[in-house]
């Protein structure tokens, strides 16, 4: 370990640490444009001068390895001189427009301009002007402003895996783009705004709507997928403004999908902001004393055995646990919140979490992927995917759709029949797993939600089994989710009690008259038409599926509303205050099936979302570790039987379309428009 | 011109394929580079692609280089917009290519291209309406000793003063140019006015 002196103070680092790695180790900023610890080093902006003894001009610390004895200087005239002298020389063509530039105010230009720049320009001579890109509808570009850095290249390059964007041209001419201009293929594309140290990179659905200084910032988690990816809520009185990643190195790293970040547009449309109730056929505004008395009439009327609720796919586990625990005190065992019907083995929790964890992927060697598209499923799973694959020696196998995952991927069939073949052990690839040191493998929603799905998720657990896959110390057995709710509601036990009916069976019920309620808790990704005569409640955020079918509406809050929990696909309980408030009438989801409770004259033992909490600990003690994973034994689940012989299928058709946030979100729309019905990019899900 | 980003030209062709002479040309360069490294064939492959073509590489081309070396597209437009040898745009017959950096600009660089305007009628940057001459300005051509210097097809045209200049031109649209080198009486880069060193007989 080489040991250098920084400033006159010594210190010891790690072998292959560069002199500004080790910099910032002894607590020395060092201002850099170009440098970014996730990607590449380019060396191309030379901010980050410092001066090397011996060296007869300052070095480059971002591309130059700490070596032993080295003896660093960051605070002489010549380092700031040579700051002042990059900063000038990049000022040169920078346009200088901060006060209309969105960037303003959290511009790495501005701010090191601020701390080591010159405070006048000597030049003046004409800056040169670059035409702007069409990158798509996501990321608007003020080339102008661009000062090579080069991070956008190498995001897209290596992280996101499309190598679309280049340096044309060269000298004075050089620019930043695609050359044919296209619209960025990629679902993570958004991040290049945030790793843009300039304004040249923004965002084009935030553009002009607010200055970062104004806005309040919230921690939230995001929903639109099982990922449980960390995010900043930038909002402007009630309304969202953008939406930002934050770090989580065990989750999402630094990245959010462009779902995640874009959607955020939905929330202001579309949105049930007060209580309805079914008169003459039409849905007409009602209180909330008259939409509650409304259900709460109907319930007492049928009776504990003859009213259902299903849970979709972005109710908080607060909520799930409130109304979970209402009809089961009304005497109701059917409850369901795996509203696709998928095989999730109920109490047998390693047999449906995500077991190697996220960040674990990073230590697996070989992958084999059942049924999904993680692309579209959960692109930050992939993205991580993707970075073990650049690490090499990752092989990954796939049974199921077409994939283009940005990694090669080797598909080895369709459906279950090869499933059959590997866990058999007569598949060739079988030999493949069992020689893995850290084989792993993944199933998908779409190899669960099927008639066989109890008999893939067999299968699957026996392949995990014989290959080796769940050892101490190791769990190589991953069910990925497209919902941010679903691991939570099997958490809770928000799930068919004894005799209950699962969510087929509520829907047949419901149908067949067997049923009298089904209660909609965020539920509209089911068949509207099965519920036939049934009496339905939509308590939800949006007009959507489920509020057009309801009879009652009650308005609940969408994910930056309500201070929720949710547990990501690896089982990982994160919860997050509120952003903004509800619209208009509507409230918090549990505090809804809370006041219901109260009309129905049967209230429930919590008044505050504490306590709420310590009843959701007391369900399953891992709720009281939030941001932690807490491993799940190992313990038998699915069930051994005849697989079907249709192939498998992603869920995930349109990646900007999975619920109906992104349905009311103009800016999902296009894209969807783009990319999706465009056919470029969808290859991945036509299985 | 914004190299930034594709110039749909007239004549651009949707399609470019190799000849067949070509691909057999194109392999036996590839297979000079190292097992793993045959990406770096690029450079000889574009220059190949762009004489097949008429001295120019529309971006059915650049695609076709990339497809053939299995790199992603916006690697070969990279290098393609990189290199001002590559040109993006068609070009006429001859491409009239005069250096006008100082040392050519000190030994008269401006009556040279001054004749070419004059004598072709055409701006730099153009081409002659028959699809003849396009003439450029370029960068220093590595030939300062022999300044001005003029670049057409494969050919350095040297020493050149406007009378010379247009015998070039003259030459080249009539099928005999003359011959490539200095066009004053010297022999390659050796002095102009006779020899300066080793005169002594004998020595
Ligand atoms: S657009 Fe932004 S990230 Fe890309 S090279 Fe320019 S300054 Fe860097
Ligand atoms: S940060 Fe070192 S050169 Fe850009
Ligand atoms: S300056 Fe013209 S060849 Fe060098």
């Amino acid at each position: 370990m080489p040991s250098l002196t920084i400033n006159g103070k010594q210190i010891t680092v790690d072998a292959g640490m560069t002199v500004l790695q080790a910099c910032e180790a002894a607590g020395v900023e060092i201002p850099r444009f170009c440098y970014h610890d996730r990607l590449q080093i380019a060396g191309n902006c030379r901010m980050c001068l410092v001066e090397m003894e011996k060296a007869p001009k300052p070095i480059a610390s971002c591309a130059m390895p700490a070596a032993d004895g080295m003896v660093i200087r960051t605070d002489t005239p010549r380092v700031t001189k040579a700051r002042n002298g990059v900063l000038e020389f990049l000022l040169i063509n920078h346009p200088l427009d901060c006060p209309i530039c969105d960037q303003g105010g959290e511009c790495d230009l501005q701010d090191q301009t601020l701390g080591y720049g010159m405070d006048h320009s000597r030049y003046e001579e004409n800056k040169r002007a670059v035409v702007d890109k069409d990158l798509g509808p996501l990321v608007s570009t003020h080339m102008t402003r661009c000062i090579h850095c080069t991070r956008c290249i190498r995001f897209a390059t290596e992280i996101a895996g499309v190598e679309e964007l280049g340096t044309l041209g060269r000298g004075e001419h050089m620019e930043i783009g695609t050359y044919v201009e296209k619209a960025l293929s990629s679902e993570l594309s958004g991040n290049m705004i945030d790793l843009c140290p300039v304004g040249a990179l923004n965002s084009k659905p935030y553009a002009y709507t607010a200055r970062s200084w104004e806005l309040i910032r919230t921690e939230g988690i995001d929903a639109h997928d099982a990922v449980g990816a960390n995010i900043r809520i930038d909002a402007r009185g009630r309304e969202v403004m953008r939406v930002l990643p934050r770090l989580n190195e065990d989750v999402n790293e630094e990245w959010i999908s462009d779902k995640s970040r874009f959607a955020y547009d939905g929330l202001r449309r579309n949105r049930l902001d007060q209580p309805y109730v079914r008169r003459n056929g039409r849905l007409e505004p009602a209180t909330w004393a008259e939409a509650l008395g409304a259900v709460a009439e109907r319930m007492r009327a049928l009776g504990g055995a003859r009213i259902a609720a299903i849970a979709g796919d972005m109710a908080c586990t607060e909520s799930m646990t409130a109304l979970g625990d209402l009809f089961r005190a009304l005497g109701s065992p059917h409850l369901d919140c795996r509203q696709d019907g998928a095989a999730l083995p109920v109490g047998a929790r390693a047999g449906y979490v995500f077991n190697s964890t996220i960040a674990g992927i990073e230590g697996a060697d070989t992958c084999l992927l059942i049924g999904t598209n993680p692309r579209w499923e959960a692109a930050l799973v992939n993205a991580r995917l993707r970075k073990r694959y650049l690490g090499g020696g990752f092989h990954v196998f796939s049974v199921g759709p077409e994939l283009d995952l940005t990694f090669p991927v080797e598909r080895l069939g369709a459906g279950p029949e090869t499933l059959g073949e590997i866990a058999a052990g007569t598949h060739r690839v079988a030999k493949a797993l069992q020689g893995a040191k850290q084989p792993m493998l993944i199933v998908g929603q779409g190899a669960l939600a099927r008639p066989d799905g109890a008999a893939v998720l067999a299968a699957a657990r026996r392949i995990a089994e014989t290959c080796g896959m769940v050892r101490d110390g190791w769990n190589g057995f991953n069910v990925l989710h497209t919902a941010a709710a679903r691991v939570g509601g099997m958490d809770v036990g928000f799930v068919p009690g004894q005799g209950g009916r699962d969510t087929a069976g509520i829907l047949h019920g419901a149908g067949g008259r067997d049923l009298g309620l089904v209660y909609l808790l965020g539920a509209d990704e089911i068949d509207m038409a099965q519920l036939g005569q049934a009496f339905v409640v939509y308590q939800g955020h949006h007009g959507d599926a489920g509020a057009n079918r309801a009879d009652v509406v009650l308005p609940g809050a969408a994910y930056t509303e309500k201070s929720a929990t949710w547990v990501n696909t690896e089982g990982r309980p994160q919860a997050a205050p509120a952003a903004v408030a509800p619209p208009g009438d509507a409230r918090e989801d549990w505090a809804i099936v809370r006041a219901l409770s109260d009309t129905l004259g049967k209230p429930l033992p919590y008044d505050s979302l504490a306590q709420v909490r310590e009843r959701m600990v007391r369900i399953a003690p891992w709720f009281a570790r939030s941001g932690e994973v807490t491993p799940a034994a190992w313990a038998p689940f699915g069930t051994e039987g005849k697989l079907g012989a249709a192939p498998f299928r992603s869920p995930v058709t349109d990646f900007y379309m999975t619920n109906a946030i992104c349905r009311a979100s103009a800016t999902m729309a296009e894209c969807s428009e783009l990319y999706m019905s465009g056919g470029k990019a969808a290859t991945g899900t036509h299985g | 011109m914004s190299a930034g980003r594709a110039v749909a030209a007239a004549g651009d062709s949707a399609t470019f394929a190799f000849t067949a002479e070509n691909v057999t040309k194109a392999n036996a360069i590839v297979a000079k580079y190292p097992q793993g490294k045959q990406q770096s064939a690029l450079l000889p492959l574009l220059d190949l692609a762009q004489r097949q073509n008429g001295g120019w590489l529309p971006q059915a081309a650049l695609d076709y280089v990339a497809d053939f070396l299995t790199l992603a597209r916006i690697r070969v437009y990279e290098v393609a917009t990189f290199y001002t040898m590559f040109n993006l745009k068609p070009v006429g017959q001859h491409h009239v290519q005069v250096c006008t950096t100082t040392p050519c600009w000190l030994r008269g660089s401006d009556q040279v291209l001054e004749a070419c305007r004059h004598h072709l009628g055409i701006g730099v940057g153009e081409t002659t309406a028959d699809g003849k001459f396009t003439l450029s300005e370029v960068e220093c051509l590595a030939a300062c000793v022999n300044a001005p210097v003029v670049w057409v097809g494969d050919d350095y045209y040297e020493d050149l003063d406007a009378a010379s200049t247009v015998k070039l031109l003259d030459g080249l649209a009539a099928g005999k140019p003359p011959k490539a080198g200095p066009q004053v009486k010297r022999q390659t880069s050796a002095p102009a006015n006779g020899a300066k060193t080793l005169v002594r007989k004998g020595v």
